[in-house]
């Protein structure tokens, strides 16, 4: 967003602008509030923070690989394979759970290093090489399970509980995954890489950024923030399921884009996913509440994606 | 009122086309600010302005890009509302700009009948696309396969292949922005040839230009922007410092102000370069306190020495050292360490982060030695940008306007600071003032004369003669991949140094 519109516009006219999904959010959940009596309830809105906490995570780590314009189809399945592992090395193999965590996180770490040496160092399109991982992440976390859910290790499972009595411990870890996406983005070198990269790798290159390395964190990163959304989603349901969180990289992309990202790369930010991810999230639940029918979510989601990103255009376009 | 049809056989001298009171704003910025314009049959209207000037909106204006916040564009008489590209097309108006409409990957040929490709049965006749196509080629004079990718040819190939579009449409006014900045001196007269042809067949041409000295050559009427208004209609045979007052509303002394330095150590040896096929045996070396330029065709392999030299691409055999230290191969970030920066010859593709702020791109190259522990020093890197933005007087709003609505002369400074930024030693500058407007020209020349004053060393590829005879110290001439010759800068003329650009290179590996 170029300073001379914000000289132009008032202060909130550009706030609104840069800012159109938090509007979105909030609106949403004023509208759902009037039309339903359960919506704004403690209850209710901490439900619908743990319904957004695991795509929350996913998406924060897709945010950084789409804003070095790349894409991560493959974190659904590292979410699972993650959690397989974590399960079946401290049941199966009986190693200590805080061993076995350790484990687990570094597996996700890994599929992100391979995704990330097939696209830097063998060429492949993001979309092949992730789209490869998908399928070979879900596919060994069946090989490991056998496909059968394996009892996850109690302790690890506390992390599907609450704090007190009230507060669930997935929105806690959502929103320090969320801090540490922003600090990674804004403050750190290989955030402010993923931006120029994102926005220029060539120009990047011609700089002294060492693409290829910072191509590595930023998918490793994707990979680890999968592997903690795979754990709090087994500890949700005290096991690990080797056909969990199939489908949610697209959700997790849904959020990062609706929070204002461009799949070209150099833009986004990890408010803007965690506002994405919220408005999901409430949207399926105001719906649920408003007894509207499972199939006509779907739609209503669709249509939701494509609008964001049409109103994010269009006012872009405006604006150049 | 005649129809459009008459209008077409119009005898040269009637008024074609005219704009009046042209206004268009943008947030921020009032691109134009009251702009008239009157385009007759048959002949060459050059367009004159720095960068910023309004050129830019005014042909974006005419194809339809933009729309008029008021005024209005009468062709034949007769208002017109152009609200796209295919309202220029029926109105006969066919631009070339910069940036080339052209699909890499498909041949020339398909590139001529894009959208309109000659069918036989509902499919493509592929051999009446070709005929066509070499029709075309023909009347614009290029020799080029028809069935080559145009992602082959060069870039002034490719013009040419951009002009034979035009014709194809058959375009009566025809407006060519800054056609010959990319473009040798023996390209640019067979450029000029079409032209005049097309000139004389009563086609209205629109020409940009920043080479004040081709002015004369090839236009008919001149008219000046100036800060969004078009200031003077004056001939084209109107002297270069009139014009250049007219343009900046000020005089400027010198076109060229080297300040020659004092020679010291040098700073950058490169000895027995070669990557086969492309560049062969490359020796030289550049002082502190030196401006060598490097001068030869385009294609000569400037660009890719320079790139090899800077690590951007690998080379198979030589060395580079700069300041005594050796560097490796195909490393861009050692090369930086040592003291080595690279100004590309693609501003945009290549120079800049075209949607982040002035401030994130001055601190590209800075940013991994402001980091501690991770964590990037900005507040540091951005009070180290904005000194350098007000050292080189890039015009803007703030450090966070994005540099994508700088101007291209604001632009080249943002790529040039970064390296002062990062306190380069060695600049490699490549075309640094292609598209430039004549008043950021001086500025950039200023400033290289600034760096040789203190000791950096600076070497400077450029297709433009007078550049590299006003500003080099020596000048390196390049020919077939080789280095043919040195020239001292004092004394020697454009034809000495064309003499040995086009030098058949005895025992050269490269075609």
């Amino acid at each position: 967003m170029s300073s001379n519109v914000l000289a132009r516009r008032s202060p909130a006219a550009s706030w609104f602008a840069e800012n159109g999904a938090l509007v979105a959010l909030v609106v949403l959940v004023v509208a759902l509030s009037l039309l339903s009596a359960d919506f704004l309830s403690v209850t209710n809105l901490l439900n619908v923070g743990v319904q957004a906490a695991v795509t929350a995570i996913l998406a924060f780590g897709a945010t950084f690989v789409i804003v070095t314009g790349g894409i991560d189809l493959s974190v659904g399945s590292v979410a699972a394979l993650s959690a397989i592992v974590l399960a079946w090395t401290a049941t199966s193999a009986g190693l200590p759970w805080p061993v076995a965590t350790a484990v687990s996180l570094a597996v996700g770490v890994v599929c992100g290093l391979v995704n990330a040496a097939l696209i830097a160092y063998g060429k492949l399109p993001p979309f092949i090489a992730t789209l490869a991982m998908l399928g070979i992440a879900r596919g060994l976390a069946l090989v490991i399970s056998q496909g059968s859910p394996i009892a996850m290790p109690d302790a690890v499972s506390t992390l599907g509980g609450t704090f007190g009595d009230y507060l669930p411990i997935p929105v806690v870890v959502m929103v320090i995954m969320g801090l540490i996406a922003a600090v990674v983005l804004n403050r750190t070198y290989p955030g402010r890489a993923m931006y120029a990269i994102g926005g220029n790798e060539e120009a990047a290159r011609l700089s002294g950024i060492k693409v290829n390395r910072q191509k590595l964190i930023t998918y490793a990163l994707s990979g680890a923030f999968a592997a903690v959304a795979g754990i709090v989603l087994a500890s949700r349901l005290a096991s690990a399921q080797p056909q969990a969180a199939a489908g949610y990289e697209l959700d997790a992309i849904a959020a990062v884009v609706i929070g204002g990202a461009s799949l070209s790369g150099g833009k986004g930010r990890a408010l803007g996913t965690f506002v994405g991810a919220l408005i999901l999230a409430v949207l399926r639940n105001g719906l649920n509440l408003l007894s509207v029918s499972a199939f006509w979510q779907q739609v209503v989601i669709g249509v939701v994606i494509a609008l964001a990103v049409l109103v994010d255009t269009l006012r872009r376009r405006g604006t150049n | 009122m005649m129809s459009s049809d008459k209008a077409r056989t119009r005898a040269h001298g009637t008024e074609i086309l005219r704009a009046e009171g042209l206004r268009k704003g943008f947030p921020g910025v009032q691109a134009l600010d009251g702009v008239d314009l009157t385009l007759r049959a048959g002949e060459v209207h050059v367009l004159l302005g720095e960068n910023g000037a309004g050129k830019s909106t005014l042909i974006k204006i005419l194809s339809g890009a933009y729309r008029p916040d008021a005024g209005r564009v009468l062709v034949d008489g007769q208002p017109v509302e152009i609200r796209g590209a295919g309202d220029a097309q029926r109105l006969g108006i066919a631009t070339i700009y910069q940036e080339f409409n052209l699909v890499p990957q498909l041949t020339v040929a398909e590139n001529l009948s894009l959208g309109r490709p000659p069918r036989r049965f509902g499919l493509v006749d592929r051999k009446r696309m070709i005929e066509q196509a070499e029709a075309l080629l023909d009347r614009v004079g290029v020799d080029v396969d028809p069935r080559t990718p145009v992602g082959r040819l060069g870039i002034a190939r490719m013009q040419m292949v951009e002009i034979a579009k035009a014709l194809a449409l058959d375009a009566r006014v025809l407006i060519m922005d800054e056609p010959t900045a990319v473009l040798t001196t023996g390209e640019v007269e067979k450029l000029f040839a079409i032209v005049r042809q097309l000139r004389d067949d009563g086609v209205s041409i629109v020409f940009i230009t920043h080479h004040l000295e081709e002015i004369a050559e090839i236009g008919d009427r001149v008219t000046v922007l100036r800060d969004g208004r078009s200031v003077a209609e004056v001939p084209a045979g109107t002297p270069q410092d009139e014009l250049i007052g007219v343009m900046v509303g000020r005089p400027i002394d010198q076109q060229y102000p080297r300040q020659a330095a004092g020679r010291g150590e040098p700073l950058l040896k490169v000895s027995g370069l070669t990557r086969t096929g492309v560049f062969d045996d490359v020796s030289f070396e550049v002082r502190a306190g030196e401006v060598v330029g490097v001068a030869g065709l385009v294609g000569a392999g400037r660009t890719e020495v320079a790139r090899a030299v800077f690590g951007a691409d690998s080379y198979d055999a030589g060395e580079v050292v700069v300041r005594g230290r050796r560097l490796p191969k195909g490393d861009v970030h050692a090369a930086m360490e040592a003291g080595l920066g690279l100004v590309p010859e693609d501003r945009k593709g290549q120079g800049l982060v075209l949607g982040a702020d002035i401030g994130e791109n001055l601190g590209l190259v800075t940013m991994r030695a402001a980091t501690r522990a991770g964590f990037v020093d900005r507040a540091g890197q951005r009070g180290a940008a904005a000194k350098v933005a007000e050292q080189l007087g890039i015009r803007m709003t703030g450090l966070d306007q994005e540099v994508r609505t700088l101007s291209g002369g604001n632009q080249q400074k943002v790529v040039i600071g970064k390296w002062l930024v990062a306190d380069a030693h060695v600049l490699i500058l490549d075309e640094p003032t292609r598209g430039i407007d004549v008043g950021a020209k001086v500025e950039i020349y200023q400033l290289v004369n600034e760096l040789t004053a203190a000791g950096r060393a600076v070497l400077m590829i450029s297709s433009d003669l007078p550049e590299i005879l006003g500003m080099s110290d020596r000048i390196l001439v390049m020919a077939r991949g080789r280095l043919v010759g040195e020239l001292p800068a004092a004394g020697t003329t454009q034809d000495d140094v064309m003499a040995l650009a086009v030098t058949e290179v005895e025992g050269s590996r490269v075609q």
